[in-house]
């Protein structure tokens, strides 16, 4: 059986600020908006409305009543935006948590309840969090979302519905609980319907002729005759595991077996349904309020528990427990299906498909960072600086060949290094040259090899290049730019040989 | 000396070796490496593979030679389809040279790092992996500890791992690497009047090796595998083309 609870904030705009400014507790303040060519309150504080400014008042007449009052200026959806923030915190009570505008939220707690020892002290703990934190606030559970909201704003007493009572609960009070357009209340009221409980029993037919479809709706969905659902803030991945701590956990042993615990049932699952992790992130929420994550990534999708559980090792330092951490999530946020490679008995080594290499690079990625690590393939590009390109991935193979038939040096400069050279006549490689302040008489020389600059890229000059052996037996890739030109050639070393 | 006698000192230097320690049948492909009369400066005459070797170089030049040098060993390590890593601060090897050795650049993953300390942890942590073939990684120091934690890494993995220690800062003293190289490129030959400039061609120095003998050879990587060179035959061969 489903169970609801609805939160209900009395005044969240107004506590908002007073957590922000203690100063203005207890004080007549409020927030305004211009609407319909006038100023509104949007909301007024408690003592304000104890002085009768309420919510859709004009400015003008809460000045008549406290010619002081303060005034913020509102910012629509304000509300929205900290509800989704609140929602976002209750998070850690249940995963299916839902903002109800204007001034709730509503948590599908749906076996939750007793990993806080029983649903009293699970609703006492997340009132008392919020009050902590400066909230006035009221909740209650029941079966459905109607009525949990109605007792919420409504109840008296018992703020817990205990599973099919929420038709007695109902009963005292009054249609605004039931979530009606106003004019429905109003002629409901103006029947002498003031409570549920004297309509409730009417047939059906009747009450769709005289209050529309829409009510039937609200009341059955209250009573739970009818389905209702909510659209929850954060859309639960499938493969999600949470750990509660019974005690705050700040030590390294104790997360690393939290990690170990929550991949067990984690990878269990995945290797049911033959799926593999490629990215995951664990999740902790401290005692402070704050959270704090750390997430891996991996070439090959895998549940290897014990990989997992090394990547996460790698990142623990990352974490930061404070005063300690009650509740881990860990959420497989990318999975593929795994693909079982086929051994082979003999011939030992499959090269890049290795899963021990995959397993390494992972690990080696979750320590040093992925963007070190780096594979080549061929472009085609005669251009030396774009004749290569990093992969993509471990099993990217390139259509064209490495190209072969000009020699390349074994190391090139990033940028090739300014030399001053003595070449006898164009078109022929130099007799010497200096480079570092060494002079390099050439005894050998190779070339030149004419690259053209791709002008559809970049403008500029084309390269004339030369393999030259000096009279030490050192071997170097230099290159002119340009055409010869007798007073000035611009020469460059752009790599060695072996 | 008869072959009888020979064969008696062999399996007495056998024997001094097991007392010393050494693990002998260290490759288990039993190919040779071509080089000839290196080999012969190790144990048992074989090329030793799942270990660390050294390389020094000084400067830029004999950095590429060293490179060159590698890339031969590697051509035959990663003969089977083997991938290999190559560790680095401030790379500048360029992948597509490696062709020429008989190299699929492809197959080898480079991981450029900022601190040698990040370098030693990540060779460390490559050299147990099973499914390499080679770590090869670029530093310019380490002492005797951190080198022998790499040794003992690679002796149960039997990963082969080549250090290139470009430009030493300190004075080189006692690793646990079983052999030290120095190469440093020499000028190449050809038939004189011919144009070009020939196969590479490179001094190895062995400085040290582990239960073994040093030794100063000239060797030259042609038609893709290395060859000895002997200066003075070479001399008269380049000679004879040249009259005939």
């Amino acid at each position: 059986m489903a169970r609801f609870l609805s939160i209900y904030f009395t005044n969240l705009r107004c506590d908002y600020l007073a957590i922000r400014k203690p100063e203005l507790k207890g004080k007549i303040y409020v927030f305004t908006i211009a609407q319909r060519g006038r100023i509104q309150v949007s909301a007024s504080s408690g003592e304000a409305e104890k002085h009768g400014i309420f919510t859709n008042m004009a400015l003008a007449d809460a000045k008549a009543i406290i010619p002081n009052v303060q005034a913020f200026d509102d910012e629509i959806d304000f509300n929205k935006k900290l509800l989704t923030r609140i929602a976002k915190w209750a998070t850690r009570y249940a995963p299916t948590v839902s903002i109800d505008l204007p001034d709730g939220i509503i948590l599908d707690t749906s076996g939750c309840s007793h990993l806080l020892g029983g649903e009293e002290k699970y609703l006492e703990s997340i009132l008392s969090k919020l009050n902590q934190s400066g909230y006035t606030c009221r909740g209650a559970i029941s079966d459905t979302i109607g009525t949990s909201w109605a007792i919420a704003r409504l109840g008296v007493k018992l703020m817990i519905i205990q599973p099919g009572n929420q038709y007695n609960a109902l009963l005292n009070l009054p249609p605004m609980a039931l979530r009606l357009e106003p004019h429905i209340i109003q002629r409901l009221h103006k029947l002498g319907f003031d409570k549920i409980g004297k309509f409730i029993q009417l047939p059906t037919s009747v009450l769709r002729r005289r209050f529309g479809t829409e009510f039937l709706l609200r009341l059955h969905q209250a009573i739970g005759t009818e389905e209702e659902s909510i659209t929850p803030i954060v859309v639960k991945p499938p493969f999600e595991e949470r750990l509660f701590c019974l005690e705050p956990i700040c030590t390294k042993p104790a997360i690393e077996i939290a990690i170990e615990k929550l991949l067990e049932t984690l990878c269990a699952r995945l290797s049911n349904e033959g799926m593999g992790i490629r990215l995951a992130e664990l999740i902790g929420y401290r005692l402070d309020g704050k959270v704090t994550q750390i997430k891996i990534g991996t070439n090959q999708p895998t549940h290897n528990i014990k990989h997992l559980a090394k990547l996460f090792e790698l990142k623990i330092a990352q974490i930061e427990p404070a005063l300690g951490i009650e509740l881990f999530i860990m959420t497989a946020t990318k999975t593929e299906p795994l693909f079982i490679h086929q051994e082979k008995l003999w011939n030992g080594k499959p090269g890049l498909a290795d899963q021990g290499l995959a397993q390494l690079l992972d690990r080696l990625a979750g320590k040093v960072g992925a963007q070190a690590i780096r594979r080549y393939i061929p472009e085609a590009h005669y251009w030396p600086e774009r004749s290569l390109r990093p992969a993509v991935s471990l099993e990217e193979k390139s259509e064209i060949q490495w190209q072969k038939n000009n020699p390349r040096p074994m190391e090139m400069l990033h940028r090739p290094a300014s030399i001053q050279v003595t070449a006898p006549i164009p078109d022929y490689p130099p007799m010497n040259f200096r480079y570092k302040d060494e002079l390099h008489i050439v005894s050998k020389a190779d070339g030149p090899e004419r690259i053209e600059r791709e002008w559809w890229m970049e403008p500029g000059e084309h390269r004339d290049y030369y393999l030259l052996e000096d009279d030490k037996g050192r071997r170097y890739w230099v290159f002119r730019s340009g055409h010869y030109n007798e007073e000035q050639s611009d020469w460059f070393l752009h790599g060695f040989f072996a | 000396m008869t072959a009888e006698k020979q064969e008696i000192l062999a399996s007495l230097r056998k024997q001094i070796l097991e007392v010393q320690g050494f693990k002998s049948g260290f490759t288990a492909n039993g190919d040779s490496f071509g080089l000839d009369k290196i080999e012969a400066c190790f144990p048992n005459s074989i090329f030793p593979t799942g270990t660390i070797h050294e390389f020094i170089s000084e400067q830029a030049e004999d950095t590429a030679a060293s490179e060159g040098f590698i890339a031969g060993l590697l051509a035959k390590l990663m003969k089977n389809g083997n991938s290999c890593l190559w560790i680095s601060s401030s790379r500048k090897l360029f992948p597509p040279s490696l062709e020429a050795y008989g190299v699929d650049p492809q197959q080898i993953i480079f991981i450029d790092l900022n601190y040698s300390k990040e370098i030693l942890w990540v060779m460390e942590e490559a050299l147990k992996c099973e499914g390499l073939a080679c770590v090869i990684a670029e530093i310019s120091d380490i002492d005797f500890a951190q080198s022998r934690r790499l040794q003992l890494a690679t002796e149960k993995s039997q990963v082969t791992g080549f250090l290139l220690r470009k430009e030493p800062k300190r004075m080189l003293s006692a690793t646990a690497c079983t052999a030290r190289w120095q190469i440093k490129p020499q000028p190449t030959a050809l038939i004189a009047g011919i144009p070009g400039v020939g196969n590479p061609r490179w001094e190895v120095d062995l400085l040290k090796v582990k239960n073994g003998e040093g030794g100063k050879f000239l060797i030259e990587w042609a038609e893709d595998r290395f060859v000895l060179v002997d200066t003075e035959k070479e001399q008269l061969v380049l000679h004879a083309k040249q009259v005939g």
